[in-house]
């Protein structure tokens, strides 16, 4: 299948044998194609004894831990071919990944997503309330993850309205106006999980009359590791936005900067979802092999569109737990999990001093 | 706790001739007490070598202590997280006959706890005499602090790597003051392949290794990140070696996630730049990544929890592009200490301040990266 083919089948129709087939086919289509055009990707694949011939399945091809983005410059396009870089959002001080897209990859994740999402969303636009400020996109040189994924599901927005200001307070007067314009609508929300949470949810908390978002579909996404302290599970979440303006409609996403487009999006019952782009595999950290479903490992993913840059097999630092695959209630084919959280940083011993360096 | 001492008792206290009897008693009642605490080796270990038998056989080692005194002040900054370090720096200050500033870990060990403890009740009670001879301060990088010690003493030394001693820098010191620095080193191990295949004690063999190696996440400057095959029968010899290691750190070590992705994408960093190859494909204790040329920017590559360049030698002197500046100890199980020093008086390498037998390599020693502590921290007083 080439890629044009496969962004051509529906995100949640294959089952199990359908997708393994496809999957090896492109992901080692994929692999060929680093291995000729990144000199770096090619000495690694070398170094690592990757053979070819030996590999059965998609699940034999090797992994690139996501740190290598941080660490390297790599690109299976010339410096002329690069359309856009993408970076992470890094906290200051710490290096960020760099993604290097042509046209043709930009173009296809941004068609990867809109099949996904529109599974869950609808094909039709809808009114957009980004629940962030408007300066996270001002500079557009280099895409932050947050400025990547407002501007990625923009394309499902018509007329578009910010709920936070510049400061990051909440903009009621804006949404108020904007909710105003658009009634008996359905409406689109979209925001990071800790930029809802923190400055949508406990701002509307504090309001005598909220507004009501009963007809709205919201979208979040980017971990909820900024809510560790406080102590936020899944489904207060959801019940809490619920209780205070009617939203019901909610979906998490879990998707990367690495892996744009390819996102993993929350179904009714609570299932991260992977779509027929791409996988996970969750490995066991003692020697890589695959964990069981149900049982907690390294989340791997593999995505068949990187083809400006050799991502198409990435190990995350994130742990989940497949759920299942091809029988999630919701009736999607494709596996189902769950992410825990980040890997938990081990404390190393050694001579050299921590505190002179984490300053 | 209320950590010893204070600044103008030090100030105040006179040098003391090297390996004073008042010191060697002081610390063979430290050894006492710390020999009785059971629950952490590297207290004991500390405590075993600050016994008097132990410190007058290194005093032994010294033919000119009758005209040393010390040199009066140290500053020591020792290193945020090694929990014993600060313990053997400040000993060899005041065998070599200081007064002590010592700058404590910056974590909060319960080993350094047991030990201060110790110092603190000896100190108080029978050495009371040693009392201005010892203050210990405790806080995180803060350049006030930095300056204030650093302009009363006579020596510093700084432990902790270069981000620590170019920080300790920017503190001037008085003009006959100097620094003793330990850098960020880093280490290797060299192993007769055919003495090893015919050691009887392989088990004692990976002990001794596993000790240099994992018991500090391999991230010591003492640990071994490279190691050297000598001999004939080298591909049997790695076998054998590396299955014994790595059924031993699968039974003791905790190996976490994190570990095991960040030595995966060490390999792939070194992998992108030079010829290296992944040596078997086993669990993730052991990562194997064979060298082809032993070039000097290899150690940029280094990792930890468990990770080895593996050369092989068809000489000691192989080694060489290796054994720049940086390098600090060689571990060698197998080769004589004969061939060990032709090497050095033959090559003369840059690098490489001492070589163990393996399983010693963390067994701290009064001469340290090249630095004889005892001559350095005192001075030598000429009457002609």
């Amino acid at each position: 299948m080439t890629i044009e083919e496969i962004l051509q089948t529906p995100p949640f129709s294959l089952d199990k044998a359908a997708k393994s087939s496809m999957l090896t086919e492109r992901l080692m289509s994929l692999t060929q194609r680093h291995i000729a055009a990144c000199p770096e990707y090619a000495a690694m694949m070398c170094g690592a004894g990757f053979n070819s011939q030996s590999c059965e399945s998609y699940c034999d091809i090797p992994f690139l831990p996501v740190s290598l983005f941080k660490a390297l410059d790599l690109k299976s396009i010339p410096d002329e071919g690069v359309f856009k870089i993408m970076t992470s959002s890094g906290t200051s001080g710490q290096a960020v990944s760099r993604i290097y897209l042509d046209r043709v990859t930009a173009s296809n994740q941004q068609k990867a997503l809109v099949k996904i999402v529109s599974e869950f969303t609808g094909s039709a636009r809808m009114p957009m309330l980004i629940i962030d400020s408007p300066s996270t996109l001002k500079n557009r040189a280099m895409f932050s993850a947050r400025g990547a994924g407002i501007l990625g599901f923009s394309i499902f927005g018509a007329d578009k309205a910010y709920a936070l200001d510049d400061d990051m307070n909440l903009d009621l007067p804006a949404v108020e106006a904007f909710l105003e314009k658009h009634r008996g609508k359905r409406i689109f929300l979209f925001g990071f999980t800790f930029m809802v949470w923190l400055h949508f949810y406990k701002e509307l908390q504090k309001l005598a009359r909220k507004p009501d978002l009963s007809a709205g579909v919201l979208i979040h996404g980017g971990g909820w590791k900024r809510l560790a302290g406080e102590a936020v599970s899944k489904d207060e979440f959801k019940l809490r936005l619920r209780d205070a303006c009617g939203l019901a409609d909610i979906h998490d996403y879990y998707g990367m900067v690495e892996q744009t487009g390819c996102v993993y999006m929350e179904c009714e019952r609570g299932h991260l979802h992977a779509s027929a782009y791409s996988d996970v595999i969750t490995r066991n950290h003692i020697d890589f092999s695959p964990c069981a479903f149900g049982e907690s490992g390294v989340v791997q993913v593999v995505s068949v569109l990187p083809e400006s840059y050799p991502g198409h097999s990435l190990l995350t630092e994130d742990e989940g737990v497949i759920l299942g695959e091809d029988d999630c209630p919701c009736g999607r084919k494709g596996k189902y999990f769950h992410i825990n959280g980040r890997l938990q940083m081990a404390e190393i011993r050694g001579c050299s001093d921590t505190y002179a360096v984490t300053r | 706790m209320r950590l010893h001492g204070d600044l103008e008792s030090v100030l105040g206290a006179p040098p003391l001739a090297p390996f004073d009897d008042a010191v060697l008693a002081f610390f063979n009642d430290l050894s006492k007490a710390l020999t009785m605490t059971r629950e952490y080796s590297d207290v004991a270990t500390f405590g075993f070598w600050c016994r008097r038998a132990a410190l007058l056989k290194e005093k032994s080692k010294y033919d000119d202590l009758d005209c040393r005194l010390g040199r009066g002040v140290v500053f020591h900054s020792t290193p945020s997280n090694v929990p014993v370090n600060f313990a053997f720096s400040f000993a060899a200050g005041l065998l070599a006959g200081n007064a002590n500033i010592v700058r404590l870990p910056g974590k909060d060990f319960e080993q350094a706890s047991i030990i201060l403890g110790a110092v603190s009740e000896l100190l108080a009670g029978k050495h009371r005499a040693l009392a201005p001879y010892l203050f210990f301060v405790k806080y995180p990088p803060d350049k006030a602090l930095h300056d204030r010690y650093s302009a009363v003493c006579d020596a510093r030394v700084v432990w902790g790597g270069d981000g620590t001693i170019a920080e300790l820098r920017q503190s001037p010191l008085k003009p006959r003051a100097f620094d003793i620095t330990f850098a960020d080193r880093y280490s290797a191990a060299v192993i007769d392949a055919d003495a090893y295949l015919s050691a009887a004690d392989k088990q004692g063999i990976a002990r001794d290794f596993y000790n240099d190696t994992y018991f500090s996440d391999q991230n010591a400057c003492t640990a071994p990140r490279v190691i050297f095959w000598l001999g004939e029968r080298k591909s049997e010899a790695k076998a054998v070696f590396w299955a014994s290691v790595r059924a031993l750190a699968k039974e003791k070590y905790s190996l976490a996630p994190v570990q095991a992705v960040g030595k995966l994408a060490a390999f792939y960093r070194a992998a992108a730049h030079i010829p290296v190859s992944l040596q078997e494909r086993g669990d993730n204790y052991v990562t194997r990544v064979g060298v082809e040329n032993a070039d000097a920017g290899l150690m940029q590559y280094k990792y930890n929890s468990g990770f080895y360049f593996e050369y092989d030698l068809s000489a000691l002197e192989d080694m060489l592009p290796l054994c720049g500046e940086r390098m600090q100890t060689l571990t060698y199980y197998g080769v004589s200490k004969e061939d060990l020093s032709a090497f050095f008086s033959k090559h003369r390498p840059k690098g490489v301040d001492r070589a163990v037998p393996m399983g010693k390599s963390m067994d701290f020693a009064l001469t340290w990266d090249g630095y004889d502590l005892i001559r350095m921290l005192s001075r030598k007083i000429t009457i002609l």
